[in-house]
C-alpha cells in the first residue's frame, strides 16, 4: 500500500515537472503558474491557520510585502530582468517574515474572533501604507519590475513555473515535517484546546508565532514571484483583499489542517477563477459568479473534500470490518440482547461469589 | 485652534453615523457569535438604494429610509435564513467566509447595475450649510447625527424596554441558557441580523450623503467598522458608540493637523496601540476558556 502511494506521488511529481513541455501553450502555462502560486500560498497559510486553528485573514499583507520588497530592491539596485531577481525572492520572503514577527506578536495576544478581525485590520494598515508611503512605493501609480527581455513568447512562463514549483515543494516539505513532528502536534493541541495544551507543557506562544512567521515567509516568497511575473504592482493588486479570503477558501475546500487539502483546493479553484476572469470581461459578473460559487462550496462542503472523503472511507472500512468478524464469530458470540443480559448477570454473580 | 474645533465637531457628527453601522455589526456578533464582513457591502447597498429612489423616483433621502430600511431588514432576514443558519459547525470562521461571499455578490451586482463610477447623493441639505462658530457646516452632518441618535435611541428602547430586547440580551449573555429558559434564539438571531442590516441601510444613506462612493468603497468601510468594534470591544454596544466617535474625531483632527493622507493610518495605528495595552478592547470581555 505504501509503495503504491509513494509511486503515485512520484508519478504525480513527474507529471507536474514535465507539464510545461506537454502543454506549451502560454495561456495554459499562465494558469498553471497562478495555480502553483496559490497552491504554495495556501499550503503556507495552512501551516499556521490549518494546524493551530487560528484563522488569519490578512495574509495578503505578507503577499504584498514580498511583492513590494522585490520591486523596491530591483528598482534601487538597478537589477536587470533575467534570472537574478529570482535570487532575491527568498530575501523578499525574509522581509515579509520579519514584519510578521512584529505583527504576529501583536495579533497573537488575542484569540478567536478578535484575532481574525485584527489580521484583517493589519492587512488594511499595510495596504494604506502602500498608498501613502509615496517615496518608497510610488503610491497608487505603482511600481514596475524589470522585464526579462530575453525570454519571449512560449519560454516566458517556464522559469516562473519552475521557481514557483520549487517554492511549492519547499512549502509542502515544511508542511509535511510540521504535521509529523512534535512541534506540529503542539500546534494541533493548541487548535483543540489551547489552555490544556499550555498546561501539558506546549510552549503555545512561541509555537504559534513561529508557525505564523513560517507561513508569512512562504506567502511572502510567493508574493515576490507573483510581482516579477505580472511585472507591475499597485497597492490594491499587491495587497489584495480577495487574496486573504481566497487562500482560506481554498484550504477550506480541500480540507483545513491536511497536507493535500490546500493543494486540491488551489487546483480546483484557481483555474476556475482564471477561467471566469477571462470569460467575463466585466468585473461585476465575475464577482457574482465567484461569490455564488463560494457560498455553494461553503454550504455544501463545510468540512472540505479530503476530510469528507476520509470520513466516508473510514465508514466504508468500518462496515467491512464489522461484517467480516460477525460472520466468523457467529457461533461463539451471541448477539441476542437477552443472553447478553444473563451473561452480565452471571458475571455479577461471579463477583458476589 | 478654530480648525481643530471644527474637526472635533465634524468628527463627533460623522462618528454618530459610523456608530449606526458599527452597532449593527457588534449586535450581530454579540447575539450570534458571527462576524458579518458583508456589513460594508450592505452599507453601500443601502446608499445605492437611497441613490436609486432619489434619482428615479425623486423621493427625499430621509423619507426614502422608510422604504429602504424595511427592504434591507427583509434582505437581512433572507441572508440569515439562507446562508447563516445552515452553518452548524465552525460558525465563526465559516460565517466570515459566507458573509464575504455575500459581499462579493452584492458588489458584483452593484458594479453591473450602477457601474464603477463614483456617485454622491443629492439633496438641498447636502449642499446648503450654516455658520457655526466661525466656519460653515453642511446641514447633512447635523441631520445624519440626529438620525443616528434617533435610531440608536430606538435600538436602546428595543433592547432594554421590550420583551424581545430581554430575549436578545439573554442570548448575548448565554445562548444555551437563553434557550433553556424559553427564548427562541433562532428567531432572535434572525431578527437581530435583520436589524443590523437595516441599520446599515440608514448608515449607508448618511455615508453616501457625505462621501462619494462606488461598489468598491465597501472594503474601506468594513475595515474601519471592524477596527471600531475591536476598539470598543467586540459585542459591546456602548464600546461601539464610544469607539466610533473617538476614532472619527482622531481621524478628522489628524487630517487637519497633519494630512488627510495619514488620517486613516493614524486610525489604525491607534487601534494597534489600544490592543497592545488592552487586547480585549475598551469594553470587551476577556475570552473565557472554551467549554
Amino acid at each position: 500500500m505504501k509503495i503504491i502511494k509513494t509511486a503515485g506521488l512520484l508519478v504525480l511529481l513527474l507529471f507536474v515537472i514535465v507539464f510545461p513541455m506537454l502543454f506549451s501553450n502560454p495561456a495554459v502555462t499562465t494558469i498553471a503558474v497562478f495555480t502553483l502560486m496559490f497552491a504554495a500560498a495556501t499550503t503556507g497559510w495552512n501551516i499556521f491557520s490549518g494546524y493551530s486553528g487560528y484563522i488569519a485573514l490578512g495574509h495578503g499583507a505578507y503577499f504584498g510585502l514580498g511583492a513590494y520588497t522585490l520591486a523596491i530592491m530591483c528598482q534601487r539596485w538597478n537589477i536587470p530582468g533575467g534570472y537574478l531577481p529570482f535570487l532575491l525572492v527568498p530575501v523578499a520572503g525574509l522581509v515579509a517574515a520579519a514584519f510578521s514577527v512584529v505583527l504576529g506578536w501583536i495579533a497573537l495576544r488575542v484569540r478567536r474572533h478578535t484575532f481574525v478581525v485584527i489580521t484583517i485590520a493589519m492587512f488594511f494598515i499595510l495596504q494604506l501604507l502602500a498608498y501613502n508611503l509615496k517615496g518608497l512605493t510610488n503610491g497608487s501609480t505603482g511600481l514596475g519590475l524589470p522585464i526579462p527581455t530575453d525570454w519571449s513568447g512560449d519560454f516566458f512562463n517556464i522559469p516562473f513555473y519552475y521557481v514557483t514549483l520549487a517554492i511549492l515543494l519547499v512549502a509542502i516539505a515544511i508542511s509535511w515535517w510540521v504535521r509529523n513532528s512534535k512541534y506540529g502536534l503542539g500546534l494541533l493541541a493548541i487548535r483543540d484546546d489551547e489552555d490544556r495544551a499550555l498546561g501539558l507543557g506546549v510552549k503555545t506562544g512561541p509555537s504559534k508565532l513561529s508557525a505564523f512567521v513560517i507561513s508569512a515567509l512562504i506567502v511572502g516568497m510567493v508574493g515576490a514571484t507573483w510581482a516579477y511575473f505580472v511585472e507591475s504592482i499597485y497597492p490594491p493588486t499587491a495587497f489584495d483583499a480577495t487574496f486573504d479570503v481566497a487562500v482560506a477558501l481554498m484550504a477550506f475546500l480541500g480540507g483545513l489542517g491536511t497536507i493535500a487539502g490546500p493543494l486540491l483546493g488551489a487546483l480546483l479553484l484557481e483555474p476556475t477563477q482564471q477561467y471566469f476572469t477571462l470569460q467575463f470581461s466585466q468585473n461585476g459578473y465575475y464577482l457574482v459568479i465567484y461569490g455564488a460559487l463560494f457560498l455553494v462550496i461553503l454550504l455544501l462542503l463545510p468540512q472540505g473534500i479530503i476530510p469528507t472523503l476520509r470520513m466516508r472511507w473510514g465508514k466504508y472500512q468500518a462496515t467491512r470490518h464489522q461484517q467480516q468478524p460477525e460472520g466468523e464469530d457467529d457461533p461463539t458470540i451471541s448477539t441476542l440482547p437477552g443472553q447478553g443480559d444473563s451473561a452480565s448477570a452471571t458475571r455479577k454473580e461471579g463477583i458476589n461469589l | 485652534m478654530g480648525i481643530i474645533v471644527e474637526a472635533i465637531i465634524t468628527g463627533i457628527l460623522t462618528g454618530g453615523v459610523y456608530a449606526l453601522m458599527a452597532s449593527g455589526l457588534t449586535l450581530v456578533f454579540g447575539v450570534m457569535d458571527i462576524i458579518n464582513v458583508g456589513q460594508g457591502a450592505l452599507v453601500i447597498l443601502g446608499a445605492y438604494l437611497s441613490f436609486f429612489l432619489e434619482q428615479k423616483l425623486h423621493i427625499d433621502l430621509f423619507v426614502g429610509l422608510l422604504i429602504t430600511m424595511p427592504v434591507m431588514f427583509g434582505l437581512g432576514l433572507l441572508i440569515e435564513w439562507l446562508f447563516i443558519r445552515p452553518i452548524k459547525r465552525d460558525r465563526t470562521m465559516l460565517s466570515i467566509l459566507v458573509t464575504f461571499g455575500v459581499a462579493l455578490i452584492i458588489e458584483g451586482f452593484l458594479n453591473i447595475i450602477f457601474s464603477a463610477d463614483n456617485v454622491k447623493l443629492q439633496a438641498w441639505y447636502i449642499t446648503a450649510s450654516f455658520p457655526i462658530g466661525g466656519f460653515y457646516l453642511s446641514y447633512i452632518y447635523v441631520f445624519g447625527f440626529l438620525l443616528a441618535v434617533l435610531l440608536l435611541g430606538g435600538l436602546y428602547f428595543l433592547l432594554y424596554r421590550t420583551k424581545f430586547g430581554y430575549g436578545l440580551r439573554a442570548s448575548m449573555q448565554n445562548r444555551t441558557a437563553a434557550e433553556l429558559i424559553g427564548v427562541d434564539v433562532e428567531r432572535v438571531s434572525m431578527i437581530t441580523f435583520g436589524i443590523g442590516v437595516a441599520l446599515a441601510a440608514a448608515g449607508g444613506m448618511a455615508f453616501g450623503a457625505t462621501n462619494a462612493f462606488n461598489a468598491g468603497s465597501a472594503y474601506d468601510l468594513i475595515s474601519r467598522l471592524l477596527a471600531i468594534i475591536i476598539f470598543g470591544g467586540m459585542g459591546s454596544l456602548r464600546g461601539a458608540l464610544i469607539a466610533s466617535v473617538g476614532m472619527l474625531v482622531v481621524e478628522d483632527v489628524t487630517s487637519v493637523v497633519w494630512s488627510p493622507v495619514w488620517a486613516s493610518t493614524v486610525f489604525f495605528i491607534l487601534l494597534v496601540i489600544i490592543l497592545l495595552v488592552r487586547p480585549q478592547g475598551l469594553f470587551g470581555q476577556v475570552e473565557g476558556r472554551k467549554q
